[in-house]
């Protein structure tokens, strides 16, 4: 696993993936943080934890979508599949990965608060609450977005399924309040993500919103190694 | 080292591989011989592990490859058919990573130079992988199925697309792998599985045809032993003198190649050695025989009659 790691962490550095992922997150928390913080004179940065909800939303996607599809499109998953690494293991050093750079990319956030803290006293625990929501959201759609990318051998496939599935989880609110079925209202509100990481940005740390974003994270890293092991059976 | 049992493998409708059964021993070079779509590199997949089998069992070093996949595979070293490196890494990075996936720690740095040189890409260390030419990725494949000195190495057309100097070194590299590894290599090349193997597996459409030496496969496609003998002595008495050998059914004349002694093609029955039977008979008539030669035929020949025979 650790070895899938490694090479995985270093392939997003040697193309330009990982530079751009990091800079449009860099670039949106930079922008946010300019016109709510600095130009608002506040140090309350839930604001800006907010707003980064739709951008990790639709950056995540394009993080993701090579991790599993181009392994099946270039066949070097013949040599993970015939190593003796077990395949939870293969998808465990992938998912490893792009949490890693996702986390250099949203670390950003934290350079920010510490550049507040030489002009006024931030409110430590709320930002590290905010952070903490806004690690498990990011980390939680790697998870959906990687098992899509081992559905597919293209890459452009994987990154629009993800884009699809980040549109739904951003209307899935509003299909609450337009559909008429009790069961249907309770499903859509259940899987909302904004609901979950709403409480976050308000500085409410609730263990059922992060055992939720765990659960659903292991959920889809199963079902990539299901998807992997597939290959065994089909 | 390598039992194979039962194994069978369906793609929808299409029967890949037809209950195909058998055993490699340590130390053997076994070819899988077939023309393309004949089921050598489904076998494969399935004997790495990278594919399951629909029914059947194949065990590797005493390791279940379906209940314990990790032991199987730690002790194989697999060319793919289609070589597929990443090709942002540099040699070296790409052999650690292998040694990494391997789980190859101690004395890595001297296991890998030495690989290198054996395999010849001690030069190309820091060369970027996706810029090697076609014949320098195959060594690599090599390099990466011989990192951690596996005990059996399987290789999927290991010469496929080289040219002709490149095959002739991959040859010499397989068979001095057959001196400290199991060997189960791949081709529809049958010179080369007869340069390089000693024994052969001829599959087709997903089923053993023939299980054997490539020498004693040359000789059972004839239907019955030949030979040609030069016998010294008048032609009336060796005719009848062999009319008497059991295991002679024709004895035809040929030509004469020295003062008494003619040159005779002679067939003997269906898997019988005839020599033993001509040598006794020619005794007993005291009749010399001057020399023997084989009429073996080509094991393109013996392919083919095996094929067509299907």
């Amino acid at each position: 696993m650790v070895a899938i790691l490694k090479r995985e962490f270093r392939a997003y550095f040697q193309s330009p993936l990982g530079y751009v992922f990091i800079a449009a997150v860099y670039f949106f928390s930079g922008y946010y943080f300019f016109t709510y913080n600095l130009y608002g004179a506040t140090t309350n940065m839930s604001r800006l934890y907010e707003l980064l909800f739709p951008v990790v939303l639709f950056l995540i996607p394009v993080l993701t979508m090579r991790l599993m599809s181009e392994d099946k499109r270039l066949k070097t998953d013949q040599l993970l599949l015939t190593s003796p690494v077990p395949r939870l293991g293969i998808a465990m050093g992938k998912y490893g990965a792009a949490v890693a750079v996702y986390l250099i990319a949203i670390s950003s956030t934290l350079l920010q608060a510490v550049v507040l803290a030489f002009f006024a006293a931030p409110h430590w625990p709320t930002i590290l609450g905010n952070f903490v929501g806004l690690f498990l959201l990011g980390s939680t759609l790697i998870a959906i977005c990687m098992a899509l990318s081992a559905l597919t051998e293209s890459q452009v496939i994987a990154a629009v399924a993800g884009f699809v599935v980040s549109l739904f989880l951003m209307l899935v609110d509003a299909l609450a309040l337009v559909v008429s079925s009790s069961f249907l209202q309770a499903l859509f509100r259940n899987l909302s993500f904004n609901d979950r990481y709403t409480p976050f940005t308000l500085g409410i740390f609730e263990l059922p919103n992060v055992v939720f974003f765990l659960s659903i994270s292991a959920l889809f890293i199963l079902l990539t190694w299901a998807l992997l092991d597939r290959q065994r059976w089909s | 080292m390598i039992h194979v049992q039962g194994l069978t493998k369906r793609y929808g409708d299409k029967l890949a591989l037809d209950n195909v059964c058998f055993d490699v021993r340590p130390g053997e070079v076994l070819g899988l011989l077939g023309l393309n779509g004949a089921g050598k590199s489904t076998a494969m997949n399935i004997l790495t592990g990278y594919i399951g089998a629909t029914s059947g069992t194949v065990v590797i070093d005493g390791h279940d490859i379906a209940d314990d996949p990790l032991a199987a595979k730690a002790v194989i070293g697999y060319l793919p058919e289609q070589l597929a490196f990443y090709g942002d890494m540099r040699v070296r990075e790409y052999l650690d990573f292998v040694c990494d996936l391997k789980r190859v720690r101690e004395g890595r740095r001297e296991h890998v130079a030495s690989i290198c040189t054996r395999v010849g890409i001690d030069r190309m260390t820091d060369r970027l992988v996706r810029n090697l030419s076609r014949g320098y990725r195959q060594r690599l494949g090599f390099a990466q199925a011989l990192l951690g000195n596996p005990k059996v190495v399987i290789l999927d057309e290991p010469t496929a697309g080289l040219d002709p100097s490149q095959i002739v070194e991959i040859r010499k590299l397989v068979r001095a792998l057959g001196k400290s590894s199991t060997v189960i290599m791949s081709s529809h090349v049958l010179s080369e599985i007869q340069a390089i193997c000693t024994r052969i597996i001829v599959l087709h459409q997903g089923r053993v045809l023939a299980d054997d030496t490539p020498e004693n496969l040359g000789r059972s496609a004839q239907g019955a032993h030949r030979m040609i003998a030069r016998i010294q002595g008048r032609p009336e008495r060796v005719e009848a003198a062999l009319s008497r050998a059991p295991g002679i059914t024709q004895v035809r004349l040929l030509e004469q190649r020295e003062s008494d002694a003619f040159d005779y093609a002679i067939e003997g029955v269906r898997d019988r050695d005839v020599r033993a039977d001509l040598f006794r008979a020619l005794a007993r008539a005291d009749l010399p025989l001057l020399s023997t030669g084989g009429v073996e035929s080509s094991l393109e020949q013996v392919f083919l009659q095996l094929v067509a025979g299907r």
